[in-house]
């Protein structure tokens, strides 16, 4: 996929700690203005990535290519990259002016120029009347922002955002995220987020690169990834996912215990033992027991969780587990939820997907 | 392919990179030239006859054939024993007093209970022959038994050496969760089985560590037995009799290496309890506020105040007995002891004190703070700053008294390009930096990883170079553990006995030193006054310190103060 826009390409990227290999033949490329993310569970690469693409890592093999130069072998002062830590990580014993004018003036600007950036910075994050103050007088989504705007002083090409959001109040997350998205736009500085939140992910990313162990497992754009998973694993690391233990028999039906299901069988042939995957929010609650696609079963609990109630329901031998049903709390009011209540699921063939066991 | 792949690992280095290796392997160098290869000269000394031709283990065996050398080990460890066993109870009841309970005038004990390190450690075996000598005051409380010997060493190191034990367990008592005793109590256990089984857990490996660290300084202090210990030999006199005294430097060695070793194993055991100490608190933890219970504070105002007293009377001892005209029949008060003129000594020895004091304080903080930040902060060379560390945490294992040896062998071979600073300031300056390095450079060390790690990234990523940096950010937010830093050498390097006792010259005799030989020469008097000028001046540069952390210090850190204005 050769692009005139590709701005950043890591080339069959591997990075090993002794004998644990952290990351294994990265393939990527990363157009102008994107803004990606690297999205997976504590300990699969995505920040040994990240910091292989700054330099602060140097890889086993591999190379790392910026605006069609070869920086692989290049020490990160040599690099063009602004990059904020989850830590923050500024300097406690200067302002916040200071710390953000920290990468300028060694860059031999002027002194009138330098308080005219800083200004602008400020302002773009908000920050302005907080100029004076140390960092240990901001909260941390302010010290957040300073950590941003210092990152970004120098107009860096690229940014790099190592789980900036985890050590935030969930209230303030939510806030930043749409700010550093609006901010990335404004700008159009080409940017990647490491992120272990895939809400954080699908909110922000243009496209999600989804690792595990040390390899990417699906890219694609954040809706691709979540109705398109590839694998048990992504379905529900990205949103949750209700697994059924299924057959297909030789009318190449989807069959769980005795009840048949109509979905889209894909790949699969006669006899493969299979998972059907189904999403909380795509079950619904049915009385009549008629159509296609008909679980019955008893309700055992239900989570109020504001906006909706999830359900824990039971099936009759069908699966050990529990199916977990999310129901909007207006369609909850309606249909009278109750503990012990018989009930049918129901859910349309375009919503089910099939994945080996 | 896997050739070629192989050619990409080639990274390439910007100015900082190289500086710091080139430093780095300068570092390497001079704990080879400072540490290691004199104490090899050291052992191959000990394998080696008066002519200089190898012989093997000849001079071991004929130290394990001389029961009178072997007797000193037995000693040795005998006064270790004790002194730790004793010292280790009253310095933990007394850090237990002052974290864990509400005793009154907490402040005013700690300050007391730290000044023994102000002092040097003869100090208070000249205080304890004015209390209990043949003319002492309380002479009659031993029930005939002579202070010179066992019961003087004991008393002596367990006075001097009891702040340093109160420190480690200050700090391990002080880390405690106290959700941990609300949980307790809450189950109702009683306060008895709360102590043991909670806090002694808590504290066991500060207590462990506090007996390695006190057995090491009383097993291989020289100063101690030298004024007290009489006719009562140990391995630190035995070492110094050879040298000195029969110029046999085979076996001075010989004796070095049976010191050198049990310091070893202390050490090693010392390392590996305080590693697991820290991982004992975690940050959730909610720090231990004692209650009031007036009957326990009481008895701990007592205990404390008993030992206070002691402290107090002991110093004071060596004070008076320095000012009164002739003990015990002449007790008025007079200033011709601090004449040394008389005793052919002068004032030098003073003044040299001073500047080694300072040379160790000034060029020991900046080369311990710039090779603990090597180790910490470069992001490349991990096996070179892997040795560094090691070489940085040998001194602690070393005895001084063997070092000092270890460095007469070294510099004084008549082949040694350094064999020019043999007998000079520097050569005296230099070992106490190596002596006193590994507390320093923790001290150091403890103090740069509590800054974000991620510090050095960033102005990379700025493109700002490392060393501006340093100067810009690490040093001014480590200002306050640098100057404590510089104040240990300082104290350290006036009071030392046992790391210099060889090494000085006709030109750089020091304080310590001179007032041993006052004592050998029957001036106890001269002696107690040189020792208090030292305690004079390690008092002095303390209050000058305390006056900068609170004036100067309030400035250049002010963003530590802020917090508490804003928030």
């Amino acid at each position: 996929m050769l692009n005139n826009n590709t701005y950043l390409e890591v080339k069959d990227l591997s990075k090993s700690f002794g004998s644990f290999e952290a990351i294994k033949n990265i393939d990527i490329n990363i157009q102008e203005g994107e803004f990606v993310c690297f999205l997976g569970p504590s300990g699969c690469g995505k920040t040994t990535l990240l910091r292989c693409i700054a330099g602060l890592e140097t890889q086993s093999t591999g190379s790392v290519i910026q605006k069609n130069i070869n920086i692989s072998n290049e020490p990160p002062s040599n690099r063009d990259f602004g990059i904020v830590f989850q830590s923050y990580a500024l300097f406690p014993n200067l302002s916040v002016f200071s710390n953000i004018s920290y990468g300028l003036i060694n860059n031999k600007w002027k002194k009138a120029d330098i308080k005219k950036r800083v200004d602008e910075l400020l302002s773009l994050v908000n920050l302005t009347e907080h100029a004076t103050k140390y960092p240990s007088q901001l909260s941390g989504g302010e010290q957040q922002r300073v950590a941003l705007a210092r990152a970004l002083a120098t107009s860096p090409g690229l940014l790099l955002l190592d789980e900036p959001l985890s050590a935030l109040d969930a209230k303030v997350r939510v806030f930043l995220r749409k700010q550093i998205r609006d901010l990335q736009r404004k700008l159009g500085v080409t940017t990647i987020m490491v992120t272990h939140d895939q809400e954080e992910a699908q909110t922000m990313a243009d496209r999600i690169f989804v690792m595990k162990d040390g390899e990417i497992i699906q890219s694609g754009t954040p809706s691709d990834i979540y109705t398109k998973a590839n694998s048990p694993f992504i379905a529900s690391f990205i949103g949750s996912m209700n697994f059924i233990p299924a057959v297909i028999d030789s009318s190449n039906k989807v069959k769980c215990n005795k009840i048949e299901i109509t979905c889209d069988i894909g790949k699969f042939k006669a006899n493969d033992s299979v998972q059907l995957a189904i999403r909380p929010e795509d079950i619904q609650f049915k009385q009549n027991n008629q159509d296609d696609n008909m679980i019955p079963g008893t309700i055992k609990e239900i989570e109020f969780l504001g906006s909706f109630q999830r359900v824990y329901f039971e099936t009759i031998n069908i699966t050990d587990e529990l199916i977990i049903v999310d129901v909007p709390s207006a369609t909850a009011r309606k249909i009278e939820l109750d503990i012990n209540k018989e009930m049918n699921l129901y859910f349309s063939k375009e919503d089910a997907r099939i994945y080996s066991t | 392919m896997s050739l070629f792949k192989f050619a990409n690992i080639r990274r390439g280095k910007d100015s900082s990179d190289r500086v710091g290796l080139f430093m780095l392997i300068s570092y390497i160098i001079l704990f080879l030239l400072f540490l290691v290869l004199p104490l090899g000269s050291l052992i191959s000394k000990s394998l080696q006859n008066k002519d200089g031709e190898f012989i093997g283990l000849t001079n071991y065996n004929l130290y394990l054939q001389e029961p009178a050398l072997f007797q000193s080990l037995y000693n040795s460890l005998f006064v270790a024993i004790c002194s730790t066993v004793i010292v280790v109870v009253l310095a933990f009841l007394f850090s237990y007093a002052l974290t864990r309970t509400c005793m009154p005038f907490k402040g005013f004990f700690k300050l007391i209970a730290l000044i023994p390190l102000l002092s040097p450690s003869i100090l208070a075996a000249i205080a304890l022959v004015y209390w209990f000598g043949n003319q002492g005051v309380l002479k009659e409380v031993l029930l005939g038994k002579s202070i010179y010997g066992p019961i003087g060493i004991i008393m002596a190191s367990v006075y001097w050496t009891f702040p340093h034990a109160l420190i480690i367990l200050t700090t391990s008592l002080s880390l405690s969760d106290s959700r941990l005793y609300e949980a307790a109590d809450v189950l109702k256990t009683s306060k008895l089985r709360a102590f043991f089984t909670i806090t002694i857990p808590g504290a066991r490996y500060g207590i462990i560590s506090t007996a390695f660290v006190i057995f090491t300084q009383v097993f291989t202090d020289f100063g101690v037995p030298k004024v007290i210990g009489g006719n009562y030999n140990v391995l630190a006199t035995d070492i110094y009799k050879e040298v000195v005294g029969m110029q046999n430097f085979q076996m001075g060695a010989v004796i070095s290496m049976v010191l050198l070793v049990p310091a070893m194993i202390a050490f090693f055991i010392d390392r590996y309890s305080r590693k697991k100490q820290i991982s004992l608190l975690t940050s959730r933890s909610v720090v231990f506020k004692p209650k009031k219970h007036f009957k326990v504070d009481m008895i701990m105002l007592g205990f404390c105040s008993a030992l206070a007293l002691i402290i107090i009377l002991m110093i004071g001892m060596a004070q008076y007995g320095a000012i009164v005209k002739f003990w015990p029949y002449n007790l008025n008060f007079t200033l011709k002891n601090y004449d040394f003129q008389v005793a052919g000594l002068g004032w030098d020895s003073f003044y040299n004190s001073v500047r080694l004091a300072f040379y160790t304080a000034i060029f020991g903080t900046i080369i311990i703070f710039v090779g603990a930040y090597l180790i910490e902060k470069l992001r490349i060379n991990e096996g070179y700053r892997n040795i560094v560390q090691f070489f940085a945490l040998m001194p602690m294992a070393v005895p001084g008294l063997v070092l000092g040896l270890a460095y007469i062998f070294f510099f004084n071979a008549k082949d040694n390009p350094l064999n020019f600073i043999y007998a000079t300031m520097i050569i005296l300056v230099v070992n106490t930096i190596v002596h006193f390095y590994t507390v320093s450079h923790l001290t150091a060390i403890t103090a740069l990883k509590q800054m974000d790690k991620e510090f050095e990234s960033v102005s990379l990523s700025l493109k700002i170079p490392i060393y501006k940096m340093f100067w810009r950010v690490t040093l001014p937010v480590c200002l306050p553990p640098i100057f404590d830093v510089s104040i240990y050498l300082f104290v350290n390097a006036m009071t030392t006995v046992s790391g210099v006792i060889f090494l000085y010259s006709y030109d750089t005799t020091l304080a310590s030193v001179s007032a041993i030989h006052l004592d050998e020469q029957g001036e106890v008097a001269k002696a107690a006054a040189m020792a208090m000028l030292i305690v004079y001046v390690s008092v002095a540069v303390r209050l000058t310190h305390t006056i900068i952390t609170k004036k100067v210090l309030r400035k250049t850190q002010a963003w530590r103060y802020n917090i508490l204005d804003t928030k």
